[in-house]
């Protein structure tokens, strides 16, 4: 990647004009991530930086914690202040959210898992059509199918419940367990069902003892990616819980609209970890995952 | 080598033949395959296929109104409109019974769907049917229903009014189509333009398109090269770059549009940053968010690392030497990049292209937040009719065309990628 030592003059301009792009990009990418956290210790009610906060050297009175206090639902004295309002909504959607994005990786990662080790076999009939319905709550936009399952839990008289949420936060979430242990399964070797079933195993018993090891990290990943689908998906939670079901999302969501306040900020620092915390993890299983399966790394 | 085919049927021990017993063994696999399969296929059907399927019905039913008013809508199709000027005394004397004895939510629902075809629909049947009600409080039996129509409100004698249920009495109805392309059914039934200060769908489809391909580019402007660079580095270094294309990706879609706010807001960080350094002064700071801008900033960081990923994918795989022997035979630098390396990129860049681009068209969250009045697309009309003004007719065909300009795309996606060659991480 690196110039050669024959580079004519222009050549290096253009190779660094080339890597100076590239570090903006990676720059818009992932600053405005980093640049709320900060902010998030800021004494101030606006989301701005102060000029305590940028002073040099710093200025101990402009940063504080009132914020993640007033998040965790602490109203003390030194929390409230005139524009931020302090409740326990944020926990409360901090619950449901964990709550939902449980429940709903359990029952995805479990009907996604089986549905991935069918269509890993080789006598698989129509199996292009299959992949396309099991995908396509994927690939429809998050709108369109909020639309369509409003207006038909409403007949059934599942709106505005949780089990409606779950239920079509399972449906969201399936695809990423399918892709993700069909990914897994590809160099999967079926000899080793074949010996473990001649050497006397039951179906359950060479599921639980021989596949269901080696397809760990894919599941694991999968149960994941899972996970965050139904933990960030406001949309389907806007229009089928009801106004006090809250989650994550729907109060960030609210904030945004209504109460512009640090408090988002705190609790979108606090997603911010999550996330580097759920990308290191995939990102482990996955080389695990290629390790066991004996693939080189790249 | 010398073959030789037995003739004579293969048996097993069981002596069932050798053929017939494979076709059962084969048999048995495909449903076991199947079985693991149908908990989800079902599943997913019941909670997703379905109520698509139920979406696409309503968009275009029209049955509600049809039993609020069955009997005058039958005598209404018997009108000749040729030959007379308003519509046969049946028709106003079903009317009358119907608005008299009606369930009053069923009327109500129907007075919402009349006022679509026609505005003033709504302020008319209340008015009428409060006097019916009088009348027939009274136990008067009027000698014309058409006279006391008239008597009751002069806009009884209005053909125009009239003319308006001609795109009402079908069950099943295209009007919601056309009310999505900003198009309605004229007093002979024929498609025309709506009014003035009615036409917003067009606008917003088109600004749809616009903002949709404007973030493609900008993503293929930004992705390529930082795909090119990932693809070339040591592993080493691309693996610990790669975080920075995987994090936005793992982040959730609020916090990242947040952070837009933070950032381009008035007071925001690229203003202070730009006031600090003199670009503008502390008066001139500039609007970023709330409109068209702010959307297309936002949505660009957001779908980046869609196009980075297959790019990568496709980059990775091309070989070095290429470049260094199209360098070789004498092409210049500029010439063999054009010439040999990005034609073997084209399968990521219509990847990637078509991903951003059908991602971006169904987007609702970004743009509602950021975008402001000026950067609002499709999906907020969708949102707006489902949970505001309970237009579900006109929100479904919406919804409807949206889902139709998908799958065209997803349709191309396919010939091109393939969908199983979709990958995560």
């Amino acid at each position: 990647m690196a110039l050669p030592s024959y580079a004519t003059p222009v050549q290096r301009t253009y190779y660094y004009f080339y890597l100076f792009f590239c570090t903006v990009v990676f720059f818009f990418l992932i600053a405005p991530l980093f640049a709320i956290i900060p902010i998030s210790f800021s004494v101030s009610p606006f989301m701005v930086f102060t000029e305590g906060m940028l002073a040099w050297p710093p200025d101990p009175e402009a940063w504080s914690i009132r914020w993640y206090k007033n998040m965790i639902g602490d109203c003390s004295a030194d929390v409230v202040s005139s524009t931020v309002p302090c409740s326990k909504k944020w926990m409360v959607g901090t619950v449901n959210s964990f709550y939902i994005g449980i429940i709903a990786t359990v029952i995805a990662t479990a009907l996604g898992t089986l549905a991935a080790l069918g269509l890993s076999r080789p006598h698989m009939p129509y199996k292009g059509l299959i992949m396309a319905i099991l995908i396509s709550p994927m690939i429809v936009p998050l709108i369109i199918t909020a639309a369509g399952m409003f207006f038909f839990y409403a007949r059934i008289n599942l709106v505005y419940t949780f089990t409606g949420v779950i239920l079509a936060h399972v449906a969201l979430a399936t695809p990423f367990v399918v892709i993700t242990v069909t990914a897994t399964l590809v160099g999967f070797d079926m000899n080793m069902v074949k010996a473990a079933q001649s050497l006397g195993a039951k179906p359950m018993r060479t599921f639980f003892k021989v596949i269901m090891p080696l397809i760990l990290p894919g599941i694991i990943s999968g149960a994941l990616f899972a996970f965050i689908t139904s933990f960030d998906e406001v949309v389907i939670v806007m229009f089928m819980a009801s106004i006090d079901q809250l989650t994550i999302p729907k109060q960030m969501w609210a904030g945004i609209r209504q109460e512009i306040s640090p408090v988002i900020l705190c609790m979108a620092t606090c997603l911010v970890l999550l996330s580097i915390f759920l990308l290191t993890t995939v990102e482990l299983l996955r080389r695990r995952s290629e390790k066991l399966r004996g693939i080189k790394a790249r | 080598m010398e073959v030789t085919i037995s003739t004579a049927e293969l048996l097993t021990t069981d002596g069932i033949p050798l053929k017939q017993s494979l076709r059962k063994a084969e048999r048995r696999n495909k449903l076991r395959a199947f079985l693991l399969v149908f908990p989800l296929l079902l599943f997913i059907v019941v909670t997703f296929v379905m109520p698509i399927g139920d979406m696409l019905l309503r968009s275009v039913d029209d049955s509600q109104i049809n039993s609020v008013f069955p009997n005058t809508f039958d005598e209404y199709k018997n009108w000749d409109k040729g030959a007379d000027e308003l519509p046969p005394e049946e028709v106003y004397k079903s009317l009358f019974f119907e608005l008299a004895n009606g369930d009053k939510r069923q009327i109500g629902k129907a007075l919402t769907r009349m006022n679509y075809a026609k505005s003033g629909w709504k302020s008319l049947i209340k008015k009428t049917t409060r006097e019916i009600k009088k009348i027939i409080k009274k136990g008067e039996e009027p000698i014309s229903y058409k006279e006391t129509f008239i008597k009751i409100n002069k806009l009884w004698g209005d053909p125009t009014y009239w003319y308006s249920f001609n795109q009402m009495v079908n069950d099943r109805s295209s009007i919601y189509y056309w009310n999505a392309l900003d198009r309605t059914f004229d007093e002979d039934g024929e498609v025309v333009l709506q009014d003035e200060k009615r036409r917003m769908y067009v606008k917003t489809w088109l600004r749809t398109f616009k903002v949709s391909i404007y973030v493609t580019i900008f993503c293929l402007i930004l992705g390529f090269p930082v795909a090119h660079l990932l693809a070339n580095l040591p592993l080493r270094y691309s693996n610990l770059l790669m975080i920075f294309v995987l994090l936005p990706f793992w982040t959730s879609l609020l916090v990242r549009t947040t952070a837009w706010i933070v950032m381009l807001q008035q007071n925001g960080v690229i203003n202070g940053i730009l006031v600090w350094l003199g670009v503008i002064t502390d008066d001139g700071r500039i609007q970023m968010v709330y409109n068209e801008a702010g959307t297309l900033i936002a949505m660009t960081q957001i779908l980046l690392p869609f196009m980075i990923l297959p790019l990568y994918s496709v980059m990775r795989v091309i070989p070095k030497s290429h470049m260094r022997a199209a360098q070789n035979l004498g092409a210049k630098p500029a010439m063999a990049f054009w010439r040999v390396y990005l034609p073997q990129t084209i399968p990521g860049i219509s990847a990637g292209g078509l991903l951003v681009f059908v991602l971006a068209i169904g987007y609702f969250i970004t743009p509602e937040l950021v975008g402001g009045k000026d950067g609002k697309l499709i999906g907020s009309w969708i949102a707006y009719h489902l949970k505001t003004t309970l237009n579900w007719g006109l929100c479904a065909a919406l919804g409807g065309i949206l889902l139709g300009i998908m799958l065209i795309f997803y349709w191309l996606y396919n010939k091109i990628v393939g969908i199983d060659n979709i990958k995560l991480g």
